[in-house]
């Protein structure tokens, strides 16, 4: 197969994107060995994909990220619970909490505590405001440093917190346990 | 980074990129601005072809980044989700100048007849530059000209191809043109490019370019 300059051009963009069938393929390779014009328009092209491909040809304003990030905290905010978010929240504390008291009171005495090194926080005041991780084991005195998962945390009464089987942190908690 | 190795990092970009958005979706917002880091440059470069000025480009970046989280639960997992955004970038881009410059004329090549021929002007040599020469601010300022100086529907898909590296079909479904056109209007503007760059570039880098004396070879 023999190609003109004319049909070089009008494929030449679609040479260099692999979008050609191989003997089309041959034949231009052919023709740019013997052809310094499209040889010419060939190097061009490709330094022109090379040089607009590079990613510094692309750049940010000056303080794009920060307004960009302050813009979205602006809009997307509301990721705190909404109204009815609360309501159903709510709800499912009180069939919770109302499981609790069902099974309290059906299967009597303490739920097994959560840790086997407990000591049962007898000596904590029952009404202290105290914290606890879902899935934690010990309740604190909020700010405690000996917490360990701080993000999810959540404030309840000593009480409840043995209640459900959380035992006294062993370190903020130690003046109230007996020894 | 060899192939291999590039090909994993993406795959598990990939997989943290739909971890992401099932966790934005559920409710964890502020994991929004983690999503998007990595395309800021390119929603604004591709705004930025289309309107071709900094601060509006800045605007519907922004504008398309919002849109894209309000409707992140249309977005479907057989696309990309850069793709995704990039056409939401593109849609806000157009939408803007359509109102803003209504009255403007296009430029004459975009009333061209793509189909028609286009013959390569100049036939200088072009050495091989190394990219290195992007460091200086003056040999990007000159291929931005350049790039502006094309006509929109020609700047689109060059900048969505070639600078995005979108793929054919990519480009084609952002854009909504067909495979073929965007083929087309690739091959016009890389050759425009090269035209307008290569007596610059490819010769003396002092002397001026061509199409900064203003006359449009086309």
């Amino acid at each position: 197969m023999v190609v003109s300059c004319e049909e070089v051009w009008r494929e030449i963009s679609n040479y260099l994107d692999g979008e050609v069938d191989p003997a089309l393929r041959a034949a231009m390779e052919e023709h740019f060995s013997g052809c310094k014009q499209c040889a010419a328009v060939l190097d061009g092209m490709r330094n022109v994909i090379q040089l607009y491909g590079d990613e510094r040809m692309v750049e940010l304003p000056l303080g794009f990220s920060h307004r960009l990030h302050r813009r979205l905290e602006e809009n997307t905010a509301p990721a705190r619970r909404t109204f009815l978010g609360w309501v159903v929240a709510a709800a499912a504390t009180v069939l919770v909490a109302g499981s609790f008291e069902l099974a309290r009171s059906s299967v009597s005495g303490h739920p097994e505590l959560r840790s086997e090194h407990a000591r049962p926080g007898n000596g904590v005041p029952p009404e202290m405001i105290v914290v606890v991780a879902a899935d934690g084991k010990t309740f604190h005195v909020p700010g405690c440093p000996f917490i360990h998962d701080k993000a999810r945390l959540q404030r309840i009464t000593a009480r409840e917190a043995m209640r459900e089987g959380y035992v006294p942190c062993v370190r903020c908690m130690k003046k109230y346990l007996s020894t | 980074m060899p192939e291999e190795l590039s090909v994993l990092g993406g795959r598990a970009a990939q997989f943290n990129e739909e971890v992401l958005i099932r966790r934005i979706r559920d409710g964890e917002h502020d994991l929004f601005y983690e999503l998007i880091r990595p395309y800021e440059r390119r929603v604004f470069a591709a705004a930025l072809a289309i309107l071709r000025n900094e601060a509006d480009a800045e605007d519907a970046a922004q504008e398309a980044m919002l849109k894209a989280f309000k409707h992140i639960r249309q977005f479907r997992a057989e696309s990309r989700f850069s793709t995704w955004l990039i056409q939401i970038t593109v849609n806000e881009a157009r939408m803007r100048r359509r109102k803003e410059h209504a009255d403007i004329m296009e430029p004459i090549v975009d009333r061209q007849d793509e189909e028609g021929n286009y013959t390569p002007r100049d036939f200088a040599d072009w050495r091989e530059i190394p990219l290195e020469t992007l460091e200086r601010k003056e040999v990007r300022q000159k291929l931005a000209e350049a790039l502006a100086s094309l006509g929109e529907k020609y700047r689109e898909v060059f900048v969505l191809r070639d600078m995005q590296h979108l793929s054919i079909e990519e480009t084609a479904k952002a854009l909504a043109i067909s495979t073929a056109s965007v083929k087309t209007r690739l091959l016009r503007a890389r050759l425009m490019l090269r035209d307008l760059l290569a007596p610059g570039l490819g010769g003396n880098w002092s002397s001026k370019l061509s199409f900064a004396k203003g006359a449009k070879p086309w």
